[in-house]
């Protein structure tokens, strides 16, 4: 069982690559090398702050879509162009082909995100020639960063697993969009009466709460995470994930391959 | 022990924006496969064949029914590590090599890591796709592509191959070596379960063939048995380049080609066709009783299923 996972993890993975998914890391590399000159020449006192925001944001923005327009294809297009039917008649139980999906795309962006934050890093000891102890929390930042990854992955496997790439994109970017003003929508869930609270409360509480991953502004700050949010957040991107994957495991497990 | 036993499979789509429309894909089925036979699944185009070996792979659920494969319930994970499946027109990772798509099935049929790479090559070379296995199958041609299907299937040495239209895209070589190979599993114990709609394979090929239109079973049996129907006539072939003219008088076809003279008789004039040859010192060289075809069979089938379906309505 755990074998084959691992194979369909690591053919989804030599799919990303090949497909040459990691393309963008030469995006983003030109991306952060051109605002770490420019900064370096117009900011003053703030060249940091400025590479750690844009850097940061970058490799969250890049994973994102990655993340969903890979995401968006890994069930359907295997419908559409029936690759699926190869791999099913043999003894892989559909719930390992969703799963064996879902490590792929998350082990691509994981080492997307190495590459990207060794960018930062570098972009950073451009600007201030130094590292510092607070720099390190730059990690913490990038594995939230990773935590939110997993959660659109999920996001995009359920989608996929029902629907068109075209829907799944819609759906998976629009809950990207409202789960990063999650809290908002929770202040106005507390905010309002009637029906409107009821709606917005529940709305709250099954988009995924991404504005809780993004802690980029405070690290750029210097402010300390506390364990406390680490814990919490990781426990939330696994239970959030897995009742995403088990969704999608669902609908796919009932579904006819026409 | 019956290799495939269908039992009843049924599957019925909903059609329509509402999903309330039924359309029948496969009216109730029952049907069984021996071991060791090869057999052939013969319709027109939209007759249910893909959709039964859909419902056998798992890959859609039936309405009703089950079946036994290899002596398991066909739902069985167990029982795919047996089997073998060629899905018609297939398609494969276009990334990958033909060495890598086949070295990744075979991770996924769990064929041991130490056979694996031996059991590749075998493989590609029985296929003939030695030389191109380190190209990229997004250059690979359509018969290309359905070598590389019949590899995919036979990989893990199944005691079961089924192979939906394997012929299809094949040039006639490549048709030739796709009949020997299934031969080949044939005098290898294994039982194959193919799918087609080109009359001439399954004459040649199958022990048993079955005849399905519109969802429904027409009929099932031996090639030899639905062929046996002697239509009364016989086919006297001798050498020579022209037919005497008592002869000439008697048959309804003469063919002549090359040093060979083929004519067509009545039973009751064989005889007499016989004995003129004899007095004209003409050497004979074969008397067969004409027997019908399995295609004049097969039309015949779907003639009297369209004629049912007409007078019904």
């Amino acid at each position: 069982m755990r074998a084959r996972i691992a194979h369909i993890a690591s053919n989804t993975f030599r799919e990303a690559v090949r497909d040459r998914v990691l393309y963008n890391l030469i995006a983003f590399v030109l991306l952060l090398s051109g605002a770490a000159v420019l900064v370096g020449q117009i900011s003053i006192e703030i060249e940091k702050l400025v590479v750690i925001n844009l850097g940061l944001t970058a490799v969250s923005l890049f994973g994102v879509v990655i993340a969903i327009f890979i995401g968006i294809g890994l069930v359907s297009k295997e419908i559409e162009k029936r690759t699926l039917y190869t791999v099913l008649s043999r003894p892989v139980r559909r719930w390992e082909f969703i799963i064996g999906k879902f490590f792929g795309l998350a082990g691509t962006l994981v080492v997307n995100t190495f590459f990207m934050a060794i960018g930062v890093f570098g972009a950073l000891f451009y600007v201030s020639h130094k590292f510092v102890r607070a720099d390190a929390l730059i990690l913490v930042a990038l594995y939230f960063i990773i935590l939110e990854f997993i959660i659109i992955c999920s996001l995009s496997l359920l989608f996929s697993s029902f629907s068109s790439p075209l829907l799944s994109a819609v759906f998976a970017f629009s809950l990207f969009v409202i789960g990063s003003f999650a809290e908002d929508l929770r202040n106005f869930a507390g905010m309002a009466h009637g029906m409107s609270r009821w709606l917005a409360t529940g709305a709250a509480y099954v988009v995924p709460n991404l504005s809780a991953f993004n802690i980029i502004s405070s690290i750029a700050h210097e402010q300390p995470v506390a364990g406390q949010l680490v814990l919490q957040n990781t426990l939330y991107a696994l239970f959030y994930a897995s009742m995403a994957l088990s969704g999608a495991v669902l609908i796919f497990e009932r579904r006819d391959l026409k | 022990m019956a290799a495939i036993e269908i039992l009843g499979l049924e599957k019925t789509y909903k059609i329509g924006f509402w999903r309330k429309r039924p359309k029948h894909a496969l009216y109730p089925l029952q049907l069984t496969v021996e071991d060791g036979e090869i057999f052939g699944f013969l319709g027109p185009n939209g007759a249910g064949k893909t959709t039964t070996l859909k419902l056998l792979m798992g890959l859609v659920y039936p309405t009703a029914g089950s079946a036994r494969i290899l002596g398991r319930e066909w739902t069985d994970p167990s029982v795919k590590a047996q089997i073998g499946f060629l899905p018609e027109q297939p398609y494969f990772y276009d990334y990958l090599t033909a060495h890598e798509l086949l070295e990744y099935y075979g991770q996924l049929s769990g064929v041991p890591a130490k056979q694996r790479k031996q059991r590749v090559d075998q493989v590609l070379h029985q296929v003939g796709l030695r030389d191109v296995q380190g190209l990229q199958l997004r250059k690979f041609s359509k018969g290309m592509l359905q070598r590389v299907g019949i590899g995919q299937a036979i990989l893990h040495d199944p005691k079961l191959v089924f192979l939906d239209e394997p012929m299809s895209g094949l040039d006639p070589m490549g048709r030739r070596e796709v009949r020997d190979l299934m031969e080949e599993l044939k005098h290898q114990g294994k039982t194959v379960f193919f799918s087609t709609h080109i009359l001439s394979d399954a004459e040649a090929l199958c022990d048993r063939v079955a005849i399905i239109h519109k969802g429904e079973l027409r009929g099932v049996g031996r090639v030899e048995d639905l062929t046996s129907t002697i239509q009364g006539k016989v086919e006297i072939i001798w050498q020579g380049t022209q037919v005497p003219a008592a002869i000439k008088a008697m048959v309804a076809e003469c063919h002549v080609s090359g040093d060979r003279v083929r004519v067509i008789v009545e039973e009751n004039q064989q005889d007499m066709v016989i004995d003129i040859l004899r007095r004209e010192r003409q050497r004979l060289v074969a008397v067969i009783p004409v027997r019908t075809s399995l295609e004049a069979y097969f039309v015949e089938k779907l003639r009297r299923a369209e004629t049912t379906a007409g007078s019904t309505i």
